[in-house]
């Protein structure tokens, strides 16, 4: 079997001014709506109390909101997890409390005594001799937690793209290095952008996958770039463009072939891992089907902008077409 | 030509063979068990297995196998009614010296377990518990050095007859005055040769000499690392009280404590036992303002403020105390405390105390000279002091004593429980709690399994039906990795969760990346008019640099979320790294030695089953050399 038979290099670069204008509406999209919207981080970053209950029956989500409000919690929000008999009471954090963890612990108790009427599967005196009976989470985070984790994730982040930076512009030449972290961070944004949008939860497993997704879709841009500077090699009669058109084609196939075995797994997440891996494959999602277009189709239009050319790759050569260029490069 | 020397099969299958060795582990069932350690001197030996296989024989429960383990016995049941009963009956037998857990292990035989090879360590929200995060206080750690060296300063001067016109504690400095420019000097070199770890300077104001002291940045660092360290030896103490099997305490961050209770069964009580935020301190009761010897003495104080020096603490029946600021020891130098009987005064309910050797000087100190006062135990929650009790002093005593006259054997108990688990350095608060029911934990394991049978499938699938014999061969390499990483986390025994479960996921799906590179780039040799063999070499060759860049950026990924992560990221973290380790050799080594097997043989070999190649790439522009 074959998808791919392409018997001519496509000028992809001759495209290449359009392929920007989308990339950077998107991202400008993007933008505005992690500004406008913001993030809807999840209480790890936040602080708050969080409850997920199974219910013996679907959940009544309005009735839950009335009765909980009834009770004096305004600012709860409660939504469907995973199956419509499991919902997600969420708190926020009151900072005005000294102690938090008697007050969280109180607030918990309510929830529990105010959901039971409303078939809750919660057994209280069971869960206490049979563990098996307790299908219960509750997580409690303090504020000081979250903002060390959003201050630790954005390190991570920064430390990743400087360290990329730096083994790129090693093994290849820093415009690559810089049209690839540029083309990746836009892919990062645009994520954010989509998480911002939709308002799902942006959690720490969401985070790991922002960071994955980051190293994952460097490769792409890794395999053109490595391809691109062999043919500057090889390819001695050709202008920039040609040389990238020929790279981006020679790979497409594997680079749609692996992006699509990897989406394989991912779907299957998405599918099969239930609500607590639910975004986290949704942020790959999204972060593989842009990256297989950012990674090529931004990185090598910035590169030539950039202006790489053959000099950079290529050293002053003693005679033409030695053959010795050719096998002593991989 | 596309050989494999003999020792590269050789590491390839050795490496099999240990990963299958360590995978196994994870296929047993897990059964209900029983696990029993001893708690402080204690030892969980051959003779307590005999006393644990007695009581089980005379209570009649069905056991499958007993045996002892890393210092601990494992008694494993057919079922969870036997399990039950059988925790009941050992615990009666063996008493409170001994943790009786319940767990689930793995019904693994016995030899895999002596080289090793357990199954994966799964987290919490794999397999259900509570998950504490606490913050040490590290400023009132502070607070009370510096208090302290405000008396061990006083002290000393006073020790050496060096006359100082004051000594006083301003903010985080100790401040001592002279009248005389000698004075400061001589207590100078004293304090700097008695107490080494202080930093002195010296000043005139107004034609007073004045001495200040401050603690070095090293000394501030011991103390808080020492801080963390009692708590975290005191919150152990508070967790084995509650009979969990392998629970985690361990230090995260400069002033953080986490706490992990897997399987924990009444995280309500765990929390009131980890949450108590009481720390002791024993103080000499101030005898001189003492009106008589009765719980009345102090009466007189109720309504007035206590004298210079002192300070006035409620006691627990309501009475007010006056003791001494100075702090003897504090509850972090008490080892043991249980409730016993006296057995020269008739037989009262007491409570013995036993000190570590810095405890037991500071004991001896302390009652020296002081036969016949009273001394108070004080516990401090949430900021507020209390006295335990203040019993008299009835000799000079050293690391072990006892307090006598308990009104009954529960309040012996109480307190020895209060002086065992109160022994806390400094004050912590929970700042993030989790409690994640066992069966949620189980559905977690089934949702990351199937996702990942699924994901394998259709990876196959497609794998094989697009690459044909190569296809295979990349699948094989890909269930190797998957095996590898199976082992190495078993190995490491590093905390899966469900994060991690994912990054095995995502590894796998990454994996096969640079299968793809290697056949994408074999079928591109082979349509450039390659022969097959060339093909195969050239292919392997040239994917190796890709293959290396590409594992390399996300290594960089992967460290930089170990370093930064936190939590779930880590647990993620951990796996990618190794998922890299694991898909590099076996795409790389593993594959390739496949490959060598099925064609290296050959003289000469027609055709790969590498899918359709019959076709002439024009985009590849590399000569024809064949």
């Amino acid at each position: 079997m074959e998808f791919f038979r392409i018997k001519k290099p496509i000028p992809f670069m001759r495209h290449a001014l359009v392929f920007n204008a989308i990339s950077f509406i998107t991202f400008l999209l993007a933008v505005v709506f992690l500004v406008t919207k913001g993030l809807h981080f999840s209480i790890e970053f936040t602080g708050g109390t969080v409850i997920e209950a199974p219910l013996k029956q679907a959940a009544d989500l309005e009735k839950i909101r009335t009765e909980l409000k009834d009770k004096g919690f305004l600012d709860v929000t409660v939504q469907n997890f995973g199956s419509a008999k499991d919902v997600l009471i969420r708190l926020p954090l009151r900072v005005s409390v000294g102690d938090h963890n008697t007050a969280m612990e109180a607030q918990k108790n309510t929830i529990i005594q105010t959901l039971i009427p409303l078939g809750l599967d919660y057994d209280v005196e069971l869960a206490k001799t049979d563990p098996k009976a307790n299908k219960l989470r509750a997580e409690f985070v303090g504020g000081q937690v979250g903002k060390e984790l959003a201050y630790d994730g954005s390190l991570a982040l920064l430390a990743v793209c400087i360290g990329i930076l730096i083994y790129l512009a090693i093994r290849f030449e820093w415009r690559f290095a810089v049209a690839t972290i540029i083309a990746n961070l836009h892919d990062v944004v645009i994520i954010l952008g989509f998480f911002a949008f939709f308002q799902w939860e942006f959690s720490l497993p969401v985070l790991a996958a922002v960071l994955a997704i980051l190293g994952y879709s460097v490769n792409e841009s890794v395999v053109v770039f490595d391809r691109a500077r062999e043919n500057f090699r090889k390819m001695r009669k050709a202008t920039t463009s040609e040389i990238f058109d020929a790279a981006i084609t020679g790979t497409i196939s594997r680079t749609i072939i692996t992006h699509g075995t990897t989406q394989m797994m991912v779907l299957a997440m998405l599918i099969f891992g239930g609500p607590s891996l639910f975004y986290f494959a949704l942020a790959l999602t999204i972060g593989i089907c842009f990256g297989i277009y950012s990674s090529v189709l931004v990185a090598c239009p910035i590169a030539q902008y950039l202006g790489v050319s053959r000099e950079d790759f290529v050293k002053p050569v003693k005679k033409d077409g030695d053959p010795e260029v050719i096998s002593a490069n991989p | 030509m596309n050989k494999y020397p003999v020792w590269k099969y050789a590491v390839i299958v050795a490496a099999l063979i240990v990963a299958f060795l360590y995978t196994l582990p994870n296929f047993f069932a897990e059964v209900p068990a029983v696990q029993v350690s001893g708690l402080r001197a204690n030892k969980a030996d051959a003779d307590t297995l005999k006393q644990v296989d007695e009581a089980l024989k005379a209570a009649k429960v069905d056991v499958s196998s007993s045996l002892i383990e890393n210092e601990s016995i494992k008694v494993r049941f057919k079922d969870g009614e036997s399990q039950k009963n059988g925790q009941a009956a050992i615990q009666a037998k063996l008493g409170a010296g001994y943790i009786v857990a319940l767990q689930l292990i793995s019904n693994s035989p016995a030899w895999l377990s002596k080289i090793n090879a357990l199954p994966m360590y799964l987290g919490l929200d794999l397999r259900g518990g509570v998950h504490f995060l606490m913050q040490v206080d590290m400023k009132s750690v502070f607070d009370k050095a510096v208090d302290r060296y405000v008396g061990d300063v006083r002290v000393l001067l006073r020790d050496k007859k060096i006359f100082y016109t004051g000594i006083s504690r301003d903010g985080d400095r100790v401040v001592a005055k002279f009248k005389e420019k000698p004075e400061l000097q001589r207590a100078q070199t004293e304090i700097s040769t008695q107490l080494p770890e202080l930093l002195l300077k010296d000043t005139e104001i107004n034609g007073e000499f004045v001495l200040t002291v401050l603690m070095k940045p090293e000394t501030i660092k011991k103390l808080q690392d020492n801080a963390i360290q009692q708590n975290i030896t005191a919150l152990r103490r508070r967790v084995n009280e509650l009979g969990v099997s392998e629970p985690i305490v361990q230090q995260q961050g400069a002033d953080r404590i986490l706490v992990e209770l897997a399987g924990v069964q009444d995280p309500a009580r765990a929390e009131e036992l980890i949450g108590r935020t009481a720390s002791l301190e024993v103080r000499l009761v101030a005898e001189e303002h003492a009106a008589s010897r009765n719980y009345d003495a102090f009466e007189r104080y109720r309504n007035e403020p206590a004298p210079f020096g002192t300070e006035k603490i409620i006691d627990e029946k309501g009475y007010p105390v006056l003791v001494y600021k100075t702090i003897a020891f504090t509850g972090d130098k008490i080892t043991d405390a249980q409730a016993g009987f006296d057995q020269q005064a008739g037989g009262g309910s007491i409570v013995n105390v036993t000190l570590n050797a810095a405890g037991g000087r500071a004991m001896t100190m302390t009652t020296r000279g002081n036969v016949g006062k009273r001394m108070a135990v004080i516990m401090i929650e949430k900021g507020k002091p209390e006295v335990l009790t203040w019993p008299n002093i009835n000799s000079e005593l050293g690391a072990r004593f006892y307090i006598s006259g308990m009104p009954n054997t529960q309040e012996a108990k109480n307190l020895a429980l209060l002086l065992r688990a109160g022994a806390l350095a400094a004050e912590m608060q929970i700042i993030e709690k989790r409690m994640i029911g066992p069966s949620l934990g189980a559905e977690n394991i089934e949702k990351g399994k199937n996702s990942l049978l699924l994901g394998f499938a259709l990876i196959t699938v497609f794998m094989i039906a697009y690459y044909m014999l190569f296809g295979v061969v990349s699948v094989v390499a890909l269930g190797c990795n998957l095996f590898f990483l199976v082992a190495l986390l078993s190995m490491l025994q590093a905390t899966l969760t469900l994060p991690g479960v994912a990054a095995i996921a995502l590894a796998l799906g990454m994996a096969i990346d640079a299968n793809v590179l290697i056949t994408e780039r074999i079928r591109e040799e082979l349509r450039s008019g390659m022969s097959p063999q060339m093909a195969i070499q050239v292919g392997y060759d040239r994917a190796l640099d890709t293959i290396i860049d590409s594992n390399i950026t996300t290594l960089i990924v992967g460290l930089a979320q170990l370093i930064w992560g936190a939590g779930q990221v880590r647990g993620f973290a951990v796996v990618h790294c190794l998922g890299i380790l694991t898909s590099v050799f076996s795409a790389v080594m593993v594959s390739r030695g496949l490959v060598n097997l099925i064609y290296g043989g050959r003289k000469k070999v027609a055709k790969l089953s590498i899918g359709n190649v019959n076709w002439h790439n024009a985009a590849s522009q590399t000569p024809a050399k064949a």
